[in-house]
């Protein structure tokens, strides 16, 4: 099923027999397609026409960068999330949208929503429909708490389901409010999920020649990145809500002292420092030179542990004096564990390790124009991402699927549109 | 039921950095053989343990992340050991590992040597900066990467006297860890049409930088630098607190604020079902939310009225969250209509009665230690979705088995 679509530069071709019947939106749902669109699949974004308005992908509409323009195109984020797509405009609540949609799906070789839990089947589109236009379809649901139990019709956003699964919980300080996450970090590893649940279920039906339905559950998914302190407590008990945790910066499996983030001496400047061993630990000391740092005793994990606070103090006493840049530099050089809290021009910017990835390649906006979007963190040596096309303009590409890969001629698309059906 | 990843062998040469996409596709149904070194993987050392007793075979980061594999103990040191591990890769679909760069090329196991003659083969290797960078070998951590690539600067809270703020858990792992699973599988999809294997290369610095959602969008688009704000996101301006605290001292967060009219007409039924209306001194801006129809985001700061309705709103809800637990909070406030999630630990999401409901938490069988414990399970549900996981292998558990299968094999093909 390879897209013929003209005006495209250099694809991926990883995928590129693979279509996908795209009823996602927001990152959680986007951001899986969009994996799979940059390895070369064609992802058809079925969308709300553009009489319906307020009802399509949150996203979609914004300003442009330079804050002269506005409209269903211009949403930065949507750029972003949706690039190297297509975009059709469907009435899924009309009998004629329905059936189109069906043929669509014959032609696929998946089925990507997350829409609440329940709004497939109240459209009369639950897997049962799908398997009946296409025996052979993977169908992957992507829901905040899936689409069984008590809490499957909850509002879920990001800020739901990091809450929820134990996320938020374990980003703070001790004796303070949750820090939580300031941002949708559920939404991208959801995305991811449901991206692997796609791939899999194709590497499945390679084997085994069938379809399958696959329902996915953000907030499950959240849950279990707790793991170690999870069964430290259903195996010893030990419960994570207890005085002294969370204590986030400081945690971590394996336990090091000292391992935290402290302040540099400019405007809100911060530095990460984490000590593997005692061997980082001398190396460290011998940069920082000072004589609480020369303490025999601290060249032991054990006391090392028993006594960071103290030694995060005298550690921060001596990071506030430097500029961040300097003691990066410093305790690199000495072989440590070392980063500055890399502010978005730090790492997008400045960064020679996300500019030799090439991480934030440009594309072609039809209306927003050049834009600098975010690659892929992967490179594959036979059939790599490629990523020169921004997001779809709403209904973009309404004449190729419905004219050429439905087959629908000229003034029966006309008629389509003149009814509000795409 | 065949599993989803059923027929898939994976060799994993074991690695903090990717021994979480090994554990998601051994308990999706692949094959996955973890190899490691005489003595046991040091994560094996990493903690808690069972008991607090340090043993490897007790260590609970190894349990967690490597479950549903088996343990194949080789020493990479000796000719033997690397002949082995040849002829194992070969016999693979996929190889994973998180070895720095050059360190497998020093031994000739590396996928330049492996793949010459069997260009089938995926081989995905996780590193902290990839193999692109002017920078292999540079020092790294968890805490590190995760600072380096953009997620602390949006985490933390409204006082910047305080830190920014490192969620623990190893999300650098996790997420480039996510990213080796998609391209192995990716790769997997491509070589069952044509043949051809691949050389997959993760950056984790990359994976961290791109799941940072409108922190990177924003500054591309529009060159906006998102500043940190307590339980919600980051933000180029100063926006209204999500986070409410309970009766019983624990904190729920209310995203979306209350925006509709029904929203306002909930507020109200609720604080009269608590008796709570005449304890709230500005009950009357709610009623006034209901008749305008709701409250819009874009009102707030803008127009005075709406923003005091909004404002009441807020309040209205503090008042009630001070009278309710965590747990009926959120409940109470979905069943009404308005998005809220209580701020669960992860224990005590994986005891709670939704996710008992569908199975999540799942019984694993420890037999050498004659007993079961209570694991989190897959977030899929499907015909070919495991229901079970296996607990993770005892350090070599497997090594006899697996050689002895490759000795039959090479005598076979001899």
């Amino acid at each position: 099923m390879t897209s013929t679509r003209s005006g495209q530069g250099h694809k991926s071709t990883a995928l590129s027999h693979i279509r996908i019947c795209d009823l996602t939106g927001l990152l959680a749902g986007a951001g899986a397609t969009r994996f799979l669109a940059a390895f070369g699949a064609q992802v058809i974004r079925v969308e709300q026409p553009a009489h319906e308005k307020h009802r399509w992908d949150f996203l979609r509409g914004g300003i442009s960068p330079d804050g002269t323009k506005q409209g269903v195109n211009f949403g930065g984020n949507f750029n972003n999330h949706n690039v190297e797509k297509l975009s059709i405009t469907l009435d899924l609540k009309s009998a004629e949208g329905k059936a189109l949609l069906g043929r669509l799906v014959a032609q696929s070789d998946a089925v990507t929503e997350n829409f609440s839990a329940h709004v497939m089947e109240r459209l009369g589109m639950g897997y049962e429909w799908l398997k009946a236009q296409n025996e052979k379809i993977v169908y992957v649901a992507n829901s905040g708490f899936g689409k069984a139990g008590p809490y499957s019709d909850f509002k879920s956003v990001g800020q739901v389901v990091q809450p929820v699964c134990g996320l938020t919980f374990q980003s703070g300080l001790p004796d303070q409010e949750p820090a939580g996450w300031g941002f949708a970090y559920m939404d991208h590893l959801g995305a991811y999920m449901m991206a692997t649940a796609v791939l899999g279920g194709l590497v499945a039906r390679n084997r085994t020649g069938e379809g399958q339905y696959i329902d996915f559950s953000c907030t499950e998914a959240g849950i279990g990145l707790a793991g170690p302190d999870l069964l430290d407590s259903t195996v010893n008990g030990r419960a994570m809500r207890r005085p002294g945790k969370p204590n986030s910066n400081a945690d971590n499996w394996p336990p090091m002292a000292p391992h935290g983030i402290y302040p540099a001496a400019g405007e809100d400047d911060w530095v990460a420092i984490a000590v593997r061993d005692d061997a980082d630990w001398r190396r460290l000391a011998t940069a920082v030179d000072e004589g609480w740092a020369r303490d025999p005793d601290l060249a032991d994990a054990a006391t090392r542990m028993a006594r960071r606070d103290e030694i995060d103090q005298r550690l921060a006493a001596w990071t506030r004096q430097h500029d961040r840049a300097r003691i990066e530099a410093l305790i690199k050089d000495a072989g440590v564990p070392v980063a500055q809290v890399a502010r978005p021009a730090d790492r997008i910017e400045h960064d020679p390790r996300t500019a030799a990835w090439g991480l934030w390649p440009e594309v072609a906006h039809d209306e927003i124009g050049e834009v600098r979007v975010e690659g892929i963190p992967i490179h594959m040596s036979e059939t790599d991402w490629s990523i020169t096309r921004g997001a779809p303009c709403l209904g973009n590409d309404n004449d190729y699927v419905y004219g050429e890969l439905l087959g629908l001629a000229a003034d029966e698309i006309a008629d389509l549109y003149a009814r509000k059906v795409i | 039921m065949t599993a989803l990843l059923s027929g898939l062998r994976i060799i994993e040469l074991a690695s903090d950095r990717a021994a979480y996409a090994g554990k998601l596709m051994g308990d999706l149904g692949a094959d996955v053989i973890v190899v490691e070194a005489p003595g046991g993987h040091a994560s094996r050392q990493f903690g808690p343990f069972v008991d607090d007793r340090p043993d490897a075979d007790t260590c609970l980061w190894w349990w967690h992340y490597n479950t549903s594999k088996r343990s194949l103990v080789l020493d990479l040191g000796s000719e033997d050991g690397r002949d082995a591990f040849r002829q194992l890769a070969r016999s693979a679909d996929v190889v994973l590992e998180g070895e720095d760069p050059g360190v497998l090329a020093g031994l000739g196991v590396d996928h330049v040597h492996i793949r010459a003659d069997r260009p089938e083969l995926i081989w995905v290797s996780v590193t902290p900066n990839g193999r692109r960078s002017p920078e292999l070998h540079e020092p790294a951590t968890d805490l590190t990467m995760l600072a380096a690539g953009g997620l602390v600067w949006n985490c933390g809270y409204d006082d910047h006297g305080l830190p920014p703020i490192r969620p623990s858990g190893g999300h650098a792992h996790h997420t480039a860890s996510a990213f080796a699973v998609m391209g192995a599988l990716t790769a997997v999809v491509h070589r069952d049409l044509t043949g051809v294997g691949q050389h997959v290369d993760v950056s984790m610095i990359a994976a961290t930088n791109v799941t940072t959602e409108v922190s990177s969008v924003d500054w591309l688009y529009r060159g906006a630098t998102n500043q940190r704000q307590t339980g919600r996101h980051a933000s180029e301006h100063k926006t209204m607190g999500i986070q409410v605290q309970t009766g019983d001292g624990g904190y729920c967060s209310n995203p979306l604020g209350l925006t509709t009219a029904g929203n306002y007409q909930t507020v109200i039924d609720w604080l009269r079902e608590l008796g709570l209306e005449d304890a709230f001194g500005e009950f009357f801006f709610l009623p006034m939310g209901v008749e305008r129809g709701g409250v819009s985001l874009k009102e707030l700061g803008q127009d005075v009225e709406a923003t005091e309705i909004y404002r009441a709103g807020r309040e209205a809800l503090y008042l009630i969250a001070s009278k309710l637990t965590t747990a009926e909070f959120f409940v109470q406030a979905q069943q009404r209509g308005i998005a809220c999630g209580a701020v669960y630990a992860p224990d005590e999401a994986l005891a709670d009665a939704h996710f008992r409901f569908r199975d999540y938490p799942v019984e694993v069988e420890h037999p050498e230690l004659g007993r079961s414990y209570t694991y989190p399970g897959l977030p899929f549900t499907g015909v070919q979705i495991p229901t079970t996981i296996r607990r993770a292998p005892l350090l070599g558990e497997h090594t006899q088995e697996i050689l002895a299968k490759l000795a039959r094999e090479r005598a076979s093909t001899a």
